[in-house]
């Protein structure tokens, strides 16, 4: 069973909002000092499945990345987690690219590779947050594609996916191969062993260019994107935030209802 | 050379009545549409979709199509996607709205993908370019902590919105409209859905209650949940969760709230030893009153309320529902 992993390395989305910073006229964030590079939690989620199917069964993982100089950390945590493989993707051409740029990239590295029966990925990268570059290399693959996977399970060249829904969740079956986004529904991802970690170590991680992977230059980077970036603020969703005091927490709290009562909130 | 023109909006229907959320993604459609001087026109899905016709039309839509061919009744991704990209390519819009649904985020990519359309999901306001026409998408990124504005490049412009972003019109039954049948033919899939599993208990959704609980990361197990349950019983209201409790298994992730889980906008809003994530917020930022309960004074979440009080909630909550059981017996 061969499985490819796409991950993406973001700042920490768990970083304290108070030290979110954005330069309004580059358009960009700008890393707060301190923030750490992670890799996506969702893609982590996505290690973790594939990490359940191997704890079950004969499997190898290749982890790919699109980034630059720092992706390479990004590779080194996700082999510590017991990921086999990693290639990180990586040129000039792609700097810019939008989802449909960066799925170009993805499929051609996958085609690459070749051999394989599954393709995970997160749900959504959590910093741009669009979701959509799964289900595009997958129309590019021509991969059956089943997100949101709260549980993948294959066996028999198939693939089962407990999928979210709204009220709960959908079972869906297809063959393989197939390509499935995870959801933080999975449950938490496994941390870097010891032992993972010095294996990590002494893994070659290569890096491939637009070339050796036969990318279409016109398709990627920032002259081929479908939307333009006209603007990035922060919003204010600040509200009064008055504190209701009390001697102690109970007092507090009966003094809060009361407050909630006087403002017709209860 | 393709003439993209009019507005196109899925409607997502259950039991033959449109879905709210497709109501809302009508008024905004209408809005967009009269700015541009074109049409509004809806693909209605679903089973028995095609009684939702007339609601749309009230809703503003000049012209329905329902699809005839294939099995749309129980949403399918292959089945689906080929669907709407086959009324799209019929139709030629230049706008197309889904909502950031279930549905509408695992179409919206497939559909962008094979009409070589441009794409921005969880949008919360969309409005023309006056000079240009062109669509003007603004959706939150970075969990929340920014807002990002863009403009297609590439046609039709595909964009799914966030539920209650956008305001669902009063109902004009003297609008009169189209039905347009399309052929599609029968679409092979390549996936199937074998089971479908309810996991909320029944009653009121999460959605839709005027008052909600929320437990977050601050609880100290799942046995608090109890509490939250039961402050949200006697308000009559719902149960909630962020994120961390609903990974961890303490409470079915139906109840999660956020970006990626629920959108909710009831009148009260209670957060438990919750610390205020922006992609915890971006759930409930259009509650009316917002109320925090945690340990720690610096926590985001009180900037983010309009009332608050710094305190252990194994305390706070116990009295805070002897007290409005106290409020509510007295009338």
């Amino acid at each position: 069973m061969n499985i490819i992993v796409c991950i993406k390395q973001i700042l920490d989305p768990e970083m304290p909002p108070a030290k979110f910073r954005v330069d309004a006229e580059a358009r960009r964030v700008v890393p707060p000092e301190g923030i750490p590079l992670v890799v996506s939690p969702f893609d982590e989620q996505a290690v973790e499945a594939a990490l359940r199917i191997k704890d079950a069964q004969e499997a190898s993982i290749t982890a790919l990345t699109m980034g630059g100089e720092t992706a390479r950390d990004a590779v080194k945590h996700v082999l510590s987690m017991g990921v086999d493989d990693g290639v990180i993707l990586s040129d000039p051409a792609f700097e810019g690219s939008d989802a449909f740029g960066t799925a170009h990239v993805l499929s051609r590295a996958i085609e690459k590779i070749g051999d394989y029966d599954l393709v995970l990925c997160g749900r959504q990268a959590a910093d741009w947050d669009a979701g959509v570059v799964g289900s595009i290399v997958a129309e590019n693959l021509g991969l059956p594609v089943v997100t949101l996977a709260r549980k993948v399970e294959v066996s028999g060249g198939r693939v089962r996916v407990e999928r979210v829904i709204p009220d709960g969740y959908e079972v869906v079956d297809s063959p393989l191969p197939a390509l499935v986004t995870v959801s933080s529904e999975i449950g938490q991802a496994r941390l870097p062993s010891g032992k993972g970690i010095i294996m990590a170590a002494r893994k070659q991680v290569p890096v491939w260019t637009a070339d050796d992977v036969g990318c279409d230059k016109a398709l990627v980077g920032s002259a081929a994107c479908r939307s333009e970036l006209v603007a990035l603020v922060i919003p204010s969703h600040e509200r009064r935030g008055e504190l209701v005091e009390g001697e102690t927490a109970v007092e507090a709290a009966e003094s809060l209802a009361l407050r909630l009562r006087q403002e017709g909130a209860l | 050379m393709t003439e993209y023109r009019s507005v196109l909006v899925l409607g997502e229907t259950e039991h033959g009545r449109l879905a709210s959320g497709s109501r809302e993604l009508l008024g905004l459609g209408r809005t967009l549409a009269n700015e541009l001087g074109e049409e509004l026109k809806a693909f209605l899905v679903g089973a028995e979709a095609e009684s939702a016709a007339p609601d749309a039309i009230a809703c503003g839509a000049d012209e329905v199509y329902i699809a005839h061919g294939p099995d749309l009744a129980r949403y399918n991704s292959d089945v689906y996607t080929a669907a709407v990209t086959g009324v799209c390519q019929e139709v030629s819009p230049s706008i197309v709205l889904m909502g950031q649904t279930s549905i509408g985020r695992d179409l919206a990519p497939r559909v962008a993908s094979r009409l070589g359309a441009s794409l921005s999901t969880d949008c919360v306001e969309l409005r023309i370019d006056p000079g240009s026409k062109r669509l003007v998408q603004v959706r939150p990124v970075y969990g929340g902590n920014a807002v990002a504005t863009v403009v297609s490049k590439a046609y039709p412009q595909i964009a799914t919105v966030r539920p209650r972003t956008a305001q669902a019109p009063e109902p004009d039954t003297s609008r009169t409209g189209k039905v347009t049948t399309v052929e599609l033919g029968e679409i092979e899939a390549m996936v199937n859905v074998v089971d479908v599993v309810r996991e909320t208990a029944e009653g009121v959704k999460i959605e839709d209650a005027a008052v909600v609980v929320g437990g977050g990361a601050g609880l100290r197990g799942p046995e608090d949940f109890d509490m939250i349950g039961e402050l949200a019983a006697v308000l009559g209201g719902a149960v909630g969760a962020t994120r961390q409790p609903c990974e961890d298994g303490w409470v079915s992730s139906s109840s999660q709230i956020g970006q990626t889980g629920k959108i909710i906008a009831p009148d009260l809003y209670l957060a438990i030893a919750i610390s205020g994530a922006p992609q915890h917020m971006a759930g409930c930022l259009g509650s009316k009153f917002i109320v925090a309960v945690n340990t720690d004074p610096e926590a985001h979440i009180f900037k983010m309320s309009d009332f608050g009080i710094v305190a252990d909630y194994r305390e706070a909550v116990p009295a805070l529902i002897r007290k409005c059981r106290e409020l509510k017996s007295a009338g």
